[in-house]
């Protein structure tokens, strides 16, 4: 246990995120060998760093992607302008699922899964655009759809934390019981927003850039410093990676639980309010497998579904990825299937990556691997 | 060693003369490592037909990991299996199964929702053009529970309608269905009631007198002294003794065999004359039914107590309802002079406790985060401030509680997962000494760490003592109390039966009252 370079043990104490970009530029020229690793580069090679690298992975996606569409459509790339504004409309494009996505990675580092976020888009979807909601304005609105989409977080956490339901059983009764209240509050009519405020921030751009995609910078940027910088994030990790020496270390794990499908509710009320904007009306089938959608989302960007161990930015790569294979197939006029089947086969090609890395998906190998090593 | 050609299936095979009948496993030298443990460290066995082979060894011992080699499920990394007469490895467990081995696991792998018949044949049911022969099968199965001594099971009930009993009479069905000549059983008395235990033994003799070869494990010395032949003890994954006659060799014996230090530990001096504190931990009456009873004891400011006693006596469970991990039924436990709320694990460490945990790995620790995020696992909001974490602040405090404790690799960003486990447990005993912890629980805080980094984590409990802090420790391995505490209680089916200065016992006094009671029953001493 002394093969550490002794160069590592001379710096100064620090925090381990150093800035990417000069991880990544030096990370481009070093040797990939533990040993070459010195000063900043060992973060990047050593155990700390390697949420950084897989992110870097989905980078080179992302680019292979979009070399896919300058050589498809090289018409149109040729365009500066409009490479720049089919950026954004593809940000744009992200910009809900990615806000409920950061919630959903959350519970997943947390060690359970939500799958009523779908519903609870469209509940407080619903919710705020009833007639008495409207009448209190845009305030009203909001708060009303961020007290729903709390609210029912709190309902899962409660069931799982202390009613002791399996997370998916929990919230998938959540998902049915969810839609089935905003068909009855709706009427199985859609709402039409009638507020200027509200249906403005989907299509105001300020400086340049769509408000929506303000508010998906906001929420990332949000959910990255509570993952990295804070208690809560600390015990998310905790609770995930390992509930029994959480609770033996002292941390409330059910009420952290419950936190966590709280936190999940509270993302899911922002994202119904940007859902509503962009349709300038809510039903109760909005939102439609928008569960599916965020963990795949979350499972691309490398978080594990046992739990302890994810990134925001990952999660944020993977909803990115998905609109820009959405934007590169609409461009080139394929059918929303064959998109769909492409989908499906990057999810896959992401879990057989994690397998190869950590062993086997089964969380018996995962933790029989952790036990003997 | 006989090379005698295979004399056909083993279910007509003429029984052995002899108990003592030619030797059909010889394994010399076995090693499995696991990155970071050496499962097994040179097993040495040797099992003769038609004899029950007794494996003794505590948890962690390599008993598990020596039966999936023999299973197939492991292939070891050096070393010689010898499967009658010949040098064998086995790819995977059907191989084992083909050669003749079958294992008894304690949780039988039988599929609940199958009947007695289909279960006993998976995997190799009789057939004919793809479709299974249900009345031959079901023929069978009734000749081989006939043969077990079972004739009453019907083949075709469900195994969920079984009780434990006969779901293990299935398994052993499944064994002799595969002509097995070697059968391995894992505690197989562990869910058996007592009369059970006797139709068990039974059905063990009629196989042994057909010339079929058992490995048995159990933790019951009386069982191994009625069933078994012979007996082979392990210990950290090395055989202590081999073929020791299972009636005769005295109970004292087998157990410092297994638990029995192979060096002598160098054990820091008690301070002389030293004043102790005042009483920190007040235990009266804590009581969990099945569990312990009305346990009562004090730990001072400043004193190392602690508790001798067998894997079973509810050591583990008294110190983890002292720590509010589970709820008492009765009885109270106080922290200088404070009630603590029971089955509250923040309040036990507000009130300043803290514990390492008989489990480091699945109880204490993030194996995959790093080592100063570990450290400081219980404290991380005191570096906080509005929720945020002063990162720099909390790697200082853990870089200087890994200086302290010396800890290897001095790196606080590795990852906890790459440490060997004596630095694993500085990690978990460095993360209550940055909380200004008053008393520490200890629960085998040695267990899984080697012989040097012992006398070190030894050296930092006895400091920690001298800095006032009241030290709790549970050991199974009894030099290991009588060295490092001041104080000692003996536990016992549990309850405390002795308490004494440590000066004032020896080992053979603890073994003696560890061991004395139901285990000795029958057994001559």
């Amino acid at each position: 246990m002394t093969d550490s370079p002794p160069a590592t043990t001379q710096l100064p104490a620090q925090s381990p995120p150093v800035d990417p970009a000069e991880t990544e530029a030096a990370g481009a020229h070093a040797t990939p060998s533990h040993a070459a690793a010195t000063g900043r580069l060992s973060w990047w090679h050593g155990d700390s760093g390697e949420g950084a690298r897989r992110n870097l992975a989905l980078v080179g996606v992302l680019v292979a992607l979009f070399a896919i569409g300058a050589a498809t459509r090289s018409d149109l790339y040729s365009n500066p302008d409009w490479v720049w504004a089919n950026m954004l409309s593809i940000l744009k494009l992200a910009s809900v699922v990615g806000v409920v996505t950061v919630g959903m990675t959350f519970v997943i580092i947390g060690g359970g899964i939500d799958l009523s976020v779908g519903a609870i888009v469209a509940l407080a979807g619903v919710w705020c655009t009833t007639v008495a909601t409207q009448s209190f304005g845009a305030g009203g609105m909001i708060f009303t759809a961020i007290v729903v989409g709390v609210a029912v977080g709190l309902v899962n956490g409660t069931l799982i934390a202390y009613g002791r339901l399996v997370p998916f059983i929990a919230t998938l009764a959540m998902l049915v019981a969810a839609r089935g209240l905003a068909a009855e509050i709706s009427d199985k009519q859609t709402q039409i927003s009638q507020n200027s405020t509200i249906n403005g921030i989907a299509s105001t751009n300020l400086l340049g850039i769509p408000v929506l995609v303000y508010i998906l910078a906001a929420v990332v940027i949000a959910g990255w410093v509570l993952l990295n910088r804070t208690t809560f994030g600390r015990r998310t990790v905790a609770v995930g990676g390992n509930p029994e020496a959480a609770r033996l270390a002292g941390i409330d794990v059910k009420r952290h639980t419950l936190l966590l499908y709280a936190l999940s509710g509270l993302c899911c009320g922002i994202a119904a309010i940007m859902l509503t904007a962009q349709a300038t009306s809510a039903q109760a089938g909005m939102a439609n497998l928008y569960e599916l959608d965020a963990i795949a989302a979350v499972i691309i960007g490398g978080t594990l579904l046992s739990g302890g161990r994810g990134t925001i930015i990952g999660s944020l790569l993977g909803v990115i990825i998905f609109a820009t294979i959405t934007n590169l197939f609409a461009i080139n006029g394929l059918s929303i299937e064959a998109q769909n089947m492409v989908k499906g086969g990057i999810i896959v090609a992401a879990v057989l990556i994690q397998q190869v890395q950590f062993g086997s998906l089964s969380l018996f190998f995962r933790r029989n691997r952790l036990t003997t090593s | 060693m006989s090379e005698q050609p295979d004399s056909g299936a083993p279910l007509v095979e003429a029984p052995a003369d002899t108990v003592a009948g030619e030797v059909v496993l010889r394994l010399t030298d076995v090693v499995k490592t696991f990155p970071g443990v050496r499962a097994l460290d040179g097993v040495q066995l040797e099992v003769r037909a038609g004899e029950v082979h007794c494996l003794l060894g505590q948890n962690g011992a390599g008993k598990s990991t020596l039966i999936k080699v023999l299973a197939g499920v492991h292939r070891p990394d050096s070393g010689l299996v010898e499967w009658r007469g010949q040098p064998v490895s086995f790819a995977n467990p059907q191989a084992a199964m083909r050669a003749g081995i079958a294992t008894i696991y304690q949780e039988l792998d039988l599929v609940a929702d199958l009947s007695v018949a289909e279960n006993a044949f998976l995997g190799h049911e009789p057939r004919r053009l793809g479709f299974v022969r249900r009345g031959q099968m079901a023929r069978h199965t009734r000749q081989i529970l006939g043969r077990l001594g079972h004739a009453e099971i019907p083949p075709g009930r469900m195994v969920r309608a079984l009780p434990a009993a006969g779901k293990q009479v299935v398994s052993m069905a499944r064994a002799l269905s595969h002509e097995a000549r070697l059968i391995i059983m894992d505690e197989p008395s562990a869910v058996l009631a007592h009369d059970e235990v006797e139709n068990l033994f039974r059905i063990i003799r009629e196989l042994t007198a057909q010339g079929i070869a058992v490995i048995y494990i159990s933790h019951r010395l009386e069982e191994i002294r009625e069933i078994g032949d012979r007996v082979t003890v392990l210990k950290d994954g090395r055989t202590t003794a081999a073929n020791l006659p299972a009636r005769d060799t005295p109970t004292r014996e087998l157990v410092s065999r297994m638990t029995g230090r192979t060096i002598e530990y160098v054990f820091p001096d008690r301070p002389e004359g030293s004043a102790l504190g005042e009483e920190l931990l007040q235990v009266e009456g804590l009581t969990r039914a099945g569990e312990f009873a009305d346990v009562s004891l004090t730990v001072r400011a400043g004193e190392i107590v602690g508790i001798a006693g067998l894997v079973g006596s509810g050591r583990s469970e008294l110190m983890e309802t002292i720590y509010g991990a589970r709820r008492a039924e009765s009885g109270t436990v106080r922290m200088a002079g404070r009630a603590l709320r029971p089955g509250s694990v923040g309040a036990a460490v507000r009130a300043g406790l803290g514990m390492a945990p008989e489990e480091r790995k699945s109880q204490a620790l993030l194996l995959g985060e790093p080592i100063y995020r570990n450290v400081t696992l219980a404290t991380f909001s005191r570096y906080a401030r509005f929720g945020f974490i002063d990162a720099g602040r909390e790697q200082a405090e853990a870089d200087r509680i890994a200086e302290s404790l010396e800890m290897r690799p001095r790196d606080v960003r590795r990852a906890v997962r790459t440490l060997s486990g004596g630095n694993q447990q500085k990690v978990v005993v460095g993360r209550w000494l940055l909380g200004g912890t008053k008393l520490l629980l200890l629960d085998e805080p040695t267990r899984g760490v080697d012989v040097g980094a012992r006398a070190e984590l030894y050296q930092v409990i006895r400091q920690l003592a001298a800095e006032g802090v009241g030290v709790l420790l549970v050991s199974s391995e009894v030099p290991e109390v009588l060295g490092l505490a001041d104080r000692v209680l003996v536990m016992r089916e549990g309850r405390v039966v002795r308490t004494a200065q440590a000066g004032e016992l020896d080992e053979n006094t603890v073994l003696d009252l560890v061991m004395a009671g139901s285990l000795m029953e029958g057994a001559p001493a």
